[in-house]
This record gives structure tokens, sequence and C-alpha cells, in this order.
């Protein structure tokens, strides 16, 4: 059998593939190429966050040479001395404290932002995209323009110091970042479903939970977790408005380095820790992380 | 094109189902549907207004008083003078310079080096998902974590990575005294600017890429077959199609790094010349205790953000419409 087809298709092939094979091979080569420059420069560019979690293991003098000991023995020591066991304030008030603040304030986020991306993508009020404007031009006015005036209220009514006063302008710092996503994941949901799903009697709290909530689910997590992430990295705010009690976790990171010699695994260490819930947080929303951060504005 | 195609489906639907069963008590119910309507609207919208800008009208009356909080006496009505103050304040007017010139490079910098990543994933290769956490990495460290990372793991003179992959490099071929600059000190705010620069850049290869991966896939093919060369291509189609994306980058961006505070307040502690607005009026405000003049100078900077938002809301607006014309 071999025999009949390989004469047949023999001339048939060679002069149809001649002409574009070295083409066709170059371009290949030159896709492999650029594929193994990506992976260099992905490499090279998350190099210094690769440092850090290395040195975190490290044990202190082998984190502190020069020229850099890349390796030297893996340690959890500096892990130990972070949560407590070097006898250093610990660091778990910070870290409730940052939690408390990132998850009632996006608790809050959702319970104001949902209904009002309702009413502006499925059930559109009028001049809904002036309303949608204006929460974006708050998002522009920088923070520090109303520091001043917060602590004073803050001192004033005895609020200094107390994470529910963080929660309170981290809410209103998402806000307008939640409304503008959750418009845009809304909008995705296809009215004529919900109009199906009216016709066939279906009262307004079955039709959100059935049709409106499968669809927009992802794009609300992604909300959430873009929120979580921005309350958990404010340090602003946190810094001026807290002290002692209601210190959150990047206020502990500034305080943390000391003059003391030798500190550098357990400083990477505490980045590292400090650094996880956002991590996770982040590589969870990847899909819809350029919509979230460019407001909905990019899909 | 797309416009026309789908609303005409949507509005006779819309419109034939209130018109149809009840008449009379039409114009009340209508003012109560639409204040239903409004209704899910009005807590956010009211909590906003309460929290974000209320405190601004706080600041703008506090900036025409002259008050300082450790001479509360002294307090009182100083109409214009804090506007003059922060012009002809030597710092504070550095401190305009260096943020002016620390959100442009920090901005444009990443944009490019952002275009240069979006272009290599914009491929399929091997492992392609993997490259691009590696490299969105870096925008999802803690600020400060990032700030702190840089200056103690990386610039530090004595065993930073910096020098210490340097005396490590040149060591191999027999150098003895490698240089070893102390970098926060000798260029400050190139300092800073690079640390940030390199939490920005994942930013802009993400809205970036997404603008890539928009394109018409049709329109590059037909561009190809009719021999259009990698760099005409680039040029003439992949380019005017990223331009909108650029602006938004470039927008979105400035908007966010007018505002940094955490790298400036971690690396140099406004030290060396790096001190840009929102540092200078935190300090102004928590350590030098002058709140008219922090006032003051958080109007300008209002004043100077409002400028780059109205942009930055015409380049929103304009891919805004564009989705709902889509959709």
């Amino acid at each position: 059998m071999s025999t009949l087809s390989s004469p047949r298709t023999e001339p048939a092939g060679r002069p149809r593939t001649d002409p574009y094979a070295p083409a066709a091979r170059r371009a290949r080569r030159r896709s492999a190429g650029l594929g193994l420059l990506a992976w260099i420069v992905g490499i090279v560019f998350c190099l210094p966050a690769l440092w850090m979690l290395l040195t975190s293991f490290h044990s202190e003098a082998d984190a502190a040479t020069n020229p850099p000991s890349f390796g030297a023995g893996l340690t959890l020591d500096s892990y130990r001395v972070f949560f407590g066991a070097g006898g250093g304030a610990s660091p778990w008030p910070p870290l409730i404290n940052s939690l408390t603040a990132s998850l009632f304030s996006t608790v809050f986020v959702l319970v104001l932002a949902l209904p009002a991306a309702y009413a502006l993508s499925i059930k559109r009020v009028e001049k809904w995209t002036d309303v949608m404007f204006f929460f974006l031009s708050t998002k522009m006015l920088p923070v520090v323009a109303g520091l001043l005036p917060v602590y004073l209220f803050a001192k004033n009514t005895g609020m200094l110091d107390n994470i529910w006063l963080l929660v309170i302008l981290y809410t209103s710092m998402n806000l307008p970042i939640a409304v503008w996503m959750m418009q845009s994941f809304l909008a995705d949901v296809p009215v004529s479903i919900i109009e199906a799903a009216q016709v066939d009697g279906a009262r307004l709290p079955t039709v959100l939970a059935r049709v409106v909530a499968p669809v927009a689910a992802p794009g609300i997590a992604a909300t959430a977790l873009i929120c979580f992430i921005f309350s958990w990295n404010e340090l602003l705010f946190a810094r001026v408005l807290t002290g002692v009690t209601a210190q959150t976790a990047p206020v502990f990171l500034t305080g943390f380095v000391t003059s003391q010699g030798l500190f550098l695994a357990q400083l990477c260490a505490a980045s590292v820790v400090v650094s996880l819930p956002v991590l996770a947080a982040g590589f969870a929303a990847q899909d819809k992380l350029v919509q979230g951060l460019s407001l909905g504005a990019v899909k | 094109m797309s416009t026309s195609v789908s609303t005409p489906p949507l509005s006779p639907a819309g419109a034939s189902r209130p018109g149809a069963p009840r008449r009379a008590g039409r114009r009340a119910s209508g003012r109560a549907r639409a204040w239903a309507t409004r209704a899910p609207l009005l807590p956010a919208l009211v909590f906003l207004i309460a929290v974000t800008q209320l405190p601004f009208v706080a600041t703008l009356v506090i900036s025409l008083f002259d008050w300082n909080s450790l001479a509360p006496d002294e307090r009182g009505f100083a109409g214009l003078a804090n506007y003059g103050s922060v012009f002809s304040d030597a710092s504070l007017r550095e401190s305009v310079f260096t943020t002016v010139l620390l959100t442009a490079s920090v901005v444009i910098v990443s944009v490019v080096l952002g275009l240069l990543l979006a272009l290599l994933l914009d491929r399929k290769f091997l492992g392609r998902g993997f490259v691009r956490t590696l490299l969105i990495t870096p925008f999802l460290l803690v600020p400060v974590s990032a700030a702190l990372l840089w200056k103690h793991a990386l610039y530090n003179p004595e065993y930073g990575l910096f020098n210490g992959a340097w005396a490590w490099f040149t060591g191999l071929f027999g150098v003895s005294a490698p240089a070893q600059p102390d970098w926060i000190s000798d260029m400050p705010l190139i300092a800073v600017e690079a640390a940030l620069v390199w939490q920005w850049t994942p930013f802009m290869m993400l809205i970036l890429l997404a603008g890539l991966q928009s394109r018409p896939a049709e329109i590059i093919e037909a561009a190809k077959l009719d021999g259009a060369t990698t760099w005409q291509t680039f040029r003439f189609l992949t380019l005017p199609h990223l331009r909108r994306y650029l602006e938004l980058g470039v927008l979105l961006g400035s908007i966010y790094i007018v505002q940094n505070f955490d790298a400036v307040f971690t690396l140099t502690s406004g030290g060396l010349g790096t001190a840009n607005l929102p540092y200078t009026i935190y300090q102004t405000f928590y350590q030098a205790h002058e709140y008219g003049l922090a006032s003051a100078a958080g109007v300008v900077v209002v004043i100077g953000t409002i400028v780059i938002a109205t942009f930055a809301l015409r380049v929103v607006s304009s891919l805004f419409s564009e989705e709902a014309n889509r959709a």
C-alpha cells in the first residue's frame, strides 16, 4: 500500500510545501526564540520577589552577605521569629486588624454597590451615565486632600485608633471601583433572560437569585477580591488614623525595621507573610483583574 | 452597526409592558416607580457624598484659615494667604516639581516596558500563563513590602542584591574592588522611580495585553497576506488600535502615582529631594501641624488632579460608550 500511495502524494506534495518550508521553519524558530525570551524576561522581572522569598528562608547570617549566598541552607527561623519566637511584638493583632478592615469594608462595599449597580445596569435610572461618572470622579479626588478633616473628626469623636473608622474609609475608597466593576458585570446579564423569567411569573428576588446571580457571580467575586486587595494595601489613612490598638499590617511593617544589625531575613519573611493574602486574592482574580483595574473600561 | 441591531428588539419589549393593564393613577405610580428605580442607588450615593465630599469641603474651608494646632490661640481667617504660601514656599514648590517628575517618569517608563512585555506575551508559547503570573507578581505585593524589599534587600550598599550580584559577577573576572554605589543616597529619585516602575509595569502590561487581544484578527491576517512587514503591521494597525488603551493606562497610572505615598514614605521618608505632594502635605499637617497650609496644598493637588481627571474621564467614557454599543 505504501508503495502505491507514496509515488502519488510525493510529486503533488513537494512543489507545494518546498518554497514555504524554510520560511515556516524560520517563523517557528523565531516564535520559539521569542517564547524563550518571554520566559527569561518574566523570570528576571520577578527576580526581586523571588529573591525576597529565598532570603526569607535563609538564616540572618546568610541573608546579609556580599556576594550573596544563593545556595545557603534553608530554615524557617525568620518566620518563627516574626511570629513572636524572638520576643518581639506579635504580628497577630495588626494582621487581624487588617483582616477586619479589609473583610468588613469589602462586605459593606458589596452591600452598597450591588443595588446601585443593579439600578445602573439592569433597571436603568434616567441619566445613569452621569451617576456613573459622579462615582468615578470621587475616586479621582486625592485621598490626601480629605485627610485632615477626617483626622480632626476622628480626634473630636474619639474614633482615632479605631479599626471601624478605617472600615468606613475603605468602604468609601472602594465603592466607586465596585460600582463601576459590577455595573459592567451586571450589564453582561442578557435582558432577554430576565424578561423571560418575569413573563414566567418569577418575582424580583427569584429573578435576582436564579437568573442574575449565576451570570454575575464570577464578576462579583472578582470585585470583592480587588476591594480586599486595595483595603489590605492601604497605608496613608492607617498611618495617620491608627496608633497601637488598630494598627494594620502595612503600618506594622513600616515600624518593623529596627536599627539592630541583622534583620533582613526577618524583614523578608514579614513582607512575604503580609503580601500572601494579596497574592492569593490577586491570582484568584487574575482573569478579571484588568477589567477591575481599568474600572470596567477594558474587558 | 451593533447599536442598530441590538436596540430595536429591546425598546418595543420594554415599551409594550407598562402601557397595557392600568390607566388610572398612572402618573402617581409612574413617579413611585421612578423612585423605586432610584432607591437602590441612594444608599451608595449618600454614603459616598458624606464620606468623600464633605471632608473636601471642610478642607476648602480650613485652607482659608491661619491654623497651627500647636498655637491654637492664633487661629484666624487668613483669606488666600495660605495659597500664597503654597506657591512661595520653596519646599512646597519643589515638591510640586518632584510630583510631576516622579509621576511622568514612572508612567512613561512603565507604559513603554508594559507595551514590550505585552507584545512578548501576545503569542502562544509553552508556559505562557505561568510567565504572565510571574510578570504580575510585583503588582500583587503589598506596596510597603515592595518598597521595603527594594530599600533593604536590593539597594542596601553593603549586602543588597544589586551590589552583591555585581560583586559576584565582577569577581568571576577577578575584579577585586568592584563599584559598590549607595543607590538611595546617590540617586534617590531614580531609586524611588525604579521601585515604582517595577510595581506599575504589570498594570500597564495587563491593560495593553487586553488591547492587543481585542485587535480584529482578520485585519492583521489580511495585512500579512498583503505582504506587510511586522513593523508596518505594528506601526499602522496595532499602534492606532492601542492608542486608547495607552491613554487609559497613562491616565489611570497618573491618577494612582500622583497620589503615591507608600514608596516615598518607606524608601526615603521624603528626604533627599524625593518628597512629593502627598508626602509633603502629610508632613505639613502630621508633623508641622500647619493645618491651614496643608489644606491649601491639598486643594492645589485636587485642582491639578482635576485637570488630569477630566482627560481620564473622557477616555474612559469613550471606551465605555464603545462597550455599550457593542453590547
